[in-house]
């Protein structure tokens, strides 16, 4: 039976994609910072590129390297790829940015992604995704389930991507409870399981009764686990970590974007450019809303349909900074400029932003 | 029953001269094994590995680039390793004379023209020197353990220079990412070959400074007076020769050197400082002396193998997708078998079926020059 179902799946693949039966198989490769099993944010790419495989079948060739250090290993990296024959390279992590530039630079004829950095060039084309509006619903079931009033943020790097997460996780959190406080641990690392669970656990001993995290182990899920709190997943589904503790995760489904844009490749029609994409695109995707009351549960698919419609902005004023100095007036939204070099809190963290 | 090694009065030359090759042969075969364990062919998996990042000259390039850190640093540490002074903390070193000599092109932006590159090569030479002085003068008048300290401010370093790139040296036009400003183009070290690859000048430093190293040690007093107090320290100072300088002028040495690679890393292959500038080089060097036998000129050689692993390692990756640690498990299986087959010249080994008193003492006996020569 199943060999049937995969048979009829690959028939129809092959049908769906017979346009592109006419040239040579396009070939994607697969630049990763980590490792591909990692729980978190490789694993997320990785299921993409997974995901192309399955979808465009034998229209497409795909490769991939893992843990690959920022910095000149990265250009190396990405050279032999380029040499190798791939006609894209998606190089999936901010500090491979440069390389991919220098990369691009050198070979006009193979087409370059790059994910959450801003530099583009003809054949070189950026994409991200609008993390933060998943972290503005987890503020806000925070805020419901919290009984102390305070949650705990496990960070990366101070880096605008990671402020913005911090700020509209507050501000969703806040909506429900104007009172609501958050503390912050820098980790200095995107994936250290034994840090980040140290880090969870000072949190929990400083009496927050939530834990989220923007670093990519399950290690603050396990120990959320352990000590009977609740906890984010964060770019992958986590809840295998936490069946009891994981309330949501944000998951990065970077698939979508990847078959859309290899299908370009194939058919002539790929251009650079800059995509910012959320919810309503479907980059990223709510994990299913697990171990809370249906009320809180009812409110964060509310919320959730409202960002999918654009009803909802996570950064509307009034937002204040977090010196009380006013950053947005009644209704003004944030621009796309400013987030992307935000470098400041806003009120309610509980924590000094390392400068 | 137990094993014991015993002194051999008598070492092979033969054996200690190509003792490195015997190490090179059974990381091979072992790693063979390792790769018909994982379920690839080991044939193809060693062809990967070792032979076609070879084949093409872009790749040769980058080689280069791998190697010549490890070439300079190693050069530097086989000096503080022959006089038996354990400079483990070359990384440090290497971030610090990175940090000193990105000072010009990221504070003064504006100072340009053909006397940057140079100064910012000085800097990165006292960097590395001050930085490794301070093992040096902890050692002579405290008498502390220098494998301990000199570690320990490898990561004084790497936290120093993470607080740089994200605090007063953060590029102030980059959006608040955790690197400094990119260099000039007066700051950067000119590519040898720009038509056909990325290697730059800094293997030509590395070539260099082997053959300075190599003869300083093998024709000059200097070098004698290394070799003397590494071998014997109480013959050293019935010679005359000071201990104390020798530690300062092994860390100093070293530590510029380390310093030197630093810098050309950072101005050559990266461009700007960022919160990482070494992916271990520091630690790597230490295999490359040993496999070079502390000899500056087969450091030159050491270096070139102990780079390929790195770029095996991805090729194997990228064609045939063995995991990366593959790249890890080699190097650390040469520095085992190249360890091995240096104490197994100087000893053998013997069973012991019971302790007996006069085998103690016998084992006592054996142990003095042991702790003196090792």
């Amino acid at each position: 039976m199943k060999k049937i179902v995969m048979g009829l799946a690959m028939a129809l693949a092959a049908t769906t994609a017979l346009p592109a039966m006419a040239q040579d198989k396009v070939k994607a490769c697969f630049v990763y910072v980590g490792s591909k099993t990692d729980g978190g944010w490789t694993q997320a790419h990785d299921l993409g590129r997974q995901q192309v495989e399955k979808e465009l079948g034998d229209t497409v060739e795909t490769a991939f390297v893992e843990n690959v250090p920022e910095g000149p290993d990265a250009e190396r990296a990405i050279e032999r790829f380029a040499r190798s024959g791939c006609d894209v390279v998606f190089t999936t992590s901010f500090g491979f940015m440069d390389a991919t530039v220098a990369v691009a630079q050198k070979f006009p004829d193979v087409k370059f992604e790059h994910a959450t950095g801003y530099k583009t060039a003809d054949n070189l084309a950026a994409y991200n995704a609008r993390f933060y509006e998943g972290r503005y619903i987890q503020g806000q079931i925070a805020a419901k389930m919290s009984k102390a009033g305070v949650a705990g943020y496990i960070a990366s790097f101070p880096i605008p991507e990671v402020v913005m997460g911090i700020n509209s996780f507050i501000l969703g959190a806040q909506s429900v409870n104007p009172d609501f406080k958050l503390k912050v641990v820098w980790a200095n690392t995107w994936f250290d399981a034994g840090k980040e669970a140290d880090a969870a656990k000072v949190l929990i001993d400083q009496g927050v009764d939530i834990i989220t995290q923007h670093t990519d182990s399950t290690g603050p899920m396990q120990v959320a686990s352990e000590r009977g709190i609740k906890a984010f997943g964060q770019a992958s589904d986590m809840i295998k970590a936490g069946p009891e503790t994981q309330l949501t995760a944000i998951i990065d489904t970077w698939g979508n974007y990847y078959v859309k844009r290899i299908k370009e490749v194939q058919d002539g029609s790929w251009k650079t450019g800059s995509i910012w994409d959320g919810l309503m695109e479907g980059i990223l995707t709510m994990a299913p809303y697990t171990n809370m009351p249906d009320d809180v549960k009812k409110m964060a698919e509310e919320t959730e349909a409202k960002i999918k419609s654009g009803e909802l902005k996570p950064f509307t004023g009034p937002v204040k900074k977090q010196d009380g100095s006013e950053w947005l007036k009644q209704g003004e939204n944030a621009t796309d400029q400013v987030l992307s070099g935000l470098n400041f809190y806003v009120m309610g963290v509980d924590d000094k932003l390392p400068q | 029953m137990r094993l014991e090694l015993v002194k051999r009065p008598q070492q092979s030359t033969l054996f200690a001269a190509i003792s490195p090759l015997i190490a090179l042969g059974l990381t091979l075969v072992a790693g063979a094994i390792v790769f018909a364990m994982l379920g690839e062919n080991p044939f193809e998996a060693l062809y990967y590995y070792f032979v076609d990042p070879l084949r093409e000259l872009w790749s040769l390039h980058e080689l280069a680039i791998k190697a010549a850190p490890l070439i300079i640093i190693a050069v530097g540490l086989s000096v503080c390793y022959l006089s038996n002074n354990w400079n483990i903390g070359a990384e440090g070193q290497f971030i610090m004379g990175g940090i000193l000599g990105s000072m010009l092109p990221v504070l003064f932006p504006t100072f340009q023209g053909p006397l940057v590159l140079p100064l910012m090569l000085l800097m990165g030479l006292i960097g590395g020197a001050a930085y490794a002085a301070i093992p040096a003068i902890l050692k002579t008048r405290f008498n502390t353990n220098e494998i301990l300290t000199s570690l320990m401010l490898v990561y004084v370093a790497q936290f120093f220079l993470d607080w740089l790139v994200r605090g007063p040296w953060r590029n102030p036009e980059g959006n608040n990412f955790p690197e400094t400003r990119r260099f000039h183009p007066d700051a950067v070290l000119p590519e040898l070959f720009p038509a056909d690859g990325r290697a730059n000048l800094g293997i030509v430093f590395a070539i260099v400074a082997a053959i300075l190293v190599w003869l300083l040690v093998s024709r000059t007093l200097k070098g004698f007076e290394v070799r003397v107090l590494g071998a014997s320290p109480r013959a050293g100072r019935f010679a005359g020769f000071g201990t104390t300088k020798m530690v300062f002028f092994a860390f100093m040495l070293s530590g510029a050197l380390a310093g030197l690679a630093g810098i050309s890393e950072v101005s050559g292959a990266i461009g700007q400082l960022r919160p990482t500038i070494s992916p271990g080089y520091g630690f790597a060097a230490i295999i490359v002396a040993f496999l070079g036998r502390l000899n500056p000129l087969g450091i030159i050689a050491a270096g070139f193998v102990l780079a390929l692993t790195y770029l095996g390692g991805e090729a194997a990756q990228i064609s045939i997708g063995v995991s990366d640690k593959v790249a890890r498990v080699f190097q650390g299986m040469l520095l085992f078998f190249v360890l091995g087959c240096d104490t197994l010249i100087h000893y053998r080994i013997r069973l012991v079926r019971s302790a007996l008193k006069s085998d103690a003492a016998a084992v006592a006996k054996a142990a003095e020059p042991a702790s003196e020569g090792a």
